[in-house]
């Protein structure tokens, strides 16, 4: 299959690796060294790092123009954007911003509730949501379009992405919901953080009955647990997240000097057991504010070196 | 019906405490069915600023009166005769019936009782949710009949969104997800093939988003 963008992602699902992607969150400041720091301690293990947009709603320095110095630096970033804070104007124009750029990987997402954040008291706009987000890049990069209708002097060349939670509720529409994704025009998946790994095997077993991962590439989305503290609370308190029993008795069976290490092997250990399962394109692996840990897991998990492309 | 909570009593009394003369205006329509706004409780807001005025040594006439609907000129207009003796006006009628009542009065000031909240229904004395935001373009046919401009809280049209846990929505244990009462209801109506239609984008130019609304019937409008 021939990439339809310049995404070295894209290239790298289409020439049948196994992709790697990380994320990185932007300071809460204007100094942008952070991220560019974090960039460079994973970008050799990487194909394309995420940059999250104000995730968990709180303010931070924007996606777009983090995106602009990891470009810069020569990595190759996904933009993420949230539907949240941006009317269809802003959306499209913020693609354009990212397209000139060269910016050729976007991930499009609802956002957290305001209210999990530093401005509660703010307004959320949601003019889109993330199904019509997909439809607008897919528009603007097909069609060569605005959503008015005019035409689009150079259109985005930009790879479209989107999450997809196969442990969030209702569960009859687990599939369903990824399958509206695909007709919305979403060519790859990064999945919620999975701990449950015999539910996500499920959730891929349905997907690839219905014909779904033909269609679209799903990169199974990892997080090291750092702790059983770590591990209670994203059990407990995050929201469309499904941690078992068994992984936090793991983790809280090793005493706590040992524990980041132990969340470490049991991320490994997933990658190990879900690189053969048939339709993962590839791994997502967030490691919040741990990023220095990628590295020693895109090595355990046989995923490096990255392959190189021509 | 519009639901309206009532303010603070404190931030009322800071509104009307220099004048002598003050009518509390309450509406027999919806406030009146959602118990913040009716005769009932405009006797017992009047007698505690009257209560509060005998504590604090004023003199002060605190009036009583209900109109048919404060949402409505003719009676506005009929209410003259009790209004304008007054210095000050409290509306317990929704934000609807105090401007009403402002637009007519613009001698007296008018000022809010309550704090209008939303259009909804009682699901049981006493309890009020939220149903309608009046977008303008009704999509219930589409979403089974569950609103998710009102009842999301990010007006996902092709939801649910990541959050969604349990049947509730990832803001609140409290607060039921309104794309998992979709899918249920799409399930019991044996329609579930519809959830996989994608709503498109929608023309919000029908809601707020496009400026003030007006609705004018031409067979009767003069
Ligand atoms: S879709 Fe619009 S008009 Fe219909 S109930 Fe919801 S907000 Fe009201
Ligand atoms: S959890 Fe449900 S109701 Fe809440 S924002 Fe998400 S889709 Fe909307």
């Amino acid at each position: 299959m021939s990439a339809t963008t310049p995404s070295k992602l894209e290239k790298m699902l289409k020439a049948g690796h196994q992709a790697v992607t990380s994320e990185c969150g932007p300071p809460r400041g204007s100094d942008a060294e952070a991220i560019k720091e974090k960039a460079r301690m994973i970008k050799d293990h990487v194909d394309a790092i995420n940059i999250t947009d104000n995730q968990t709603s709180v303010t931070r320095l924007c996606s777009l123009a983090a995106c602009i110095h990891l470009k810069l630096a020569g990595l190759d970033p996904i933009l993420q954007m949230v539907t949240r804070d941006r009317n269809r104007i802003a959306i499209q124009s913020d693609i354009l911003g990212a397209a000139s750029f060269d910016i050729h990987n976007i991930l499009c997402l609802s956002g957290d509730h305001q209210s999990f954040g530093d401005c509660a008291a703010g307004q959320n706009v949601h003019d889109l949501d993330s199904m019509q987000l997909i439809q607008t890049v897919r528009h603007m990069r097909d069609e060569g379009k605005f959503l008015g209708g005019e035409d689009i002097k150079r259109p985005p060349s930009m790879f479209v992405g989107a999450a997809a939670n196969p442990f969030a509720d209702p569960y009859e529409i687990r599939v369903p919901r990824l399958a509206k994704k695909v007709a919305a025009g979403v060519e790859f998946i990064q999945t919620q953080c999975i701990f449950n790994l015999d539910k996500f095997e499920r959730w891929m077993g349905e997907a690839r009955d219905r014909g779904l991962l033909e269609k679209v590439y799903i990169l199974a989305g990892l997080t090291p647990l750092k702790s059983a503290g770590m591990a209670k609370y994203m059990k407990n308190r995050v929201p469309g997240m499904d941690v078992p029993d068994e992984v936090v008795a793991r983790i809280a069976g090793v005493p706590k000097e040992k524990q980041a290490e132990e969340g470490i092997k049991m991320c490994i250990e997933a990658i190990q057991r879900l690189k053969e399962v048939p339709g993962v394109a590839g791994f997502h692996v967030m490691a919040i504010e741990w990023e220095e840990k990628v590295p020693e897991i895109v090595e355990g998990g046989g995923l490096y070196p990255r392959p190189k492309l021509d | 019906m519009i639901v309206a909570n009532g303010k603070p009593l404190e931030e009322i009394i800071g509104v009307v405490k220099g004048h002598r003369k003050i009518l509390v205006a309450g509406c027999n329509e919806c406030v009146t069915v959602c118990e913040v706004g009716g005769t009932k409780e405009v006797g017992i807001l009047a007698s505690a600023l009257r209560l509060h005025f005998l504590n604090q040594g004023v003199e002060a006439q605190v009036g009583e009166t209900t109109l048919q609907r404060q949402c409505d000129r003719e009676y506005v207009v009929g209410a003259r005769v009790t209004v304008e003796p007054y210095e000050i006006v409290v509306s317990v009628a929704c934000g609807v019936g105090c401007q009403f009542m402002a637009e007519e009065y613009n001698k007296v000031p008018v000022v809010p009782g309550v704090d209008t909240s939303f259009m909804g229904g009682a699901l049981e004395r006493g309890v009020w949710s939220e149903r309608c935001q009046g977008c303008g373009t009704c999509l219930l046919a589409k979403t089974a009949g569950i609103c998710p401009v009102s009842r999301c809280a990010k007006r996902v049209l092709n939801g649910p969104c990541g959050g969604s846990t349990k049947g509730k929505c990832e803001i609140s244990k409290d607060v039921d997800c309104a794309w998992q009462l979709i899918v249920d209801r799409l399930s019991s109506l044996g329609r579930m093939e519809d959830y996989e239609v994608l709503t498109p984008i929608k023309d919000w130019s029908t809601d707020r988003a496009g400026g003030p609304r007006m609705r004018i019937k031409e067979e009767v409008a003069s």
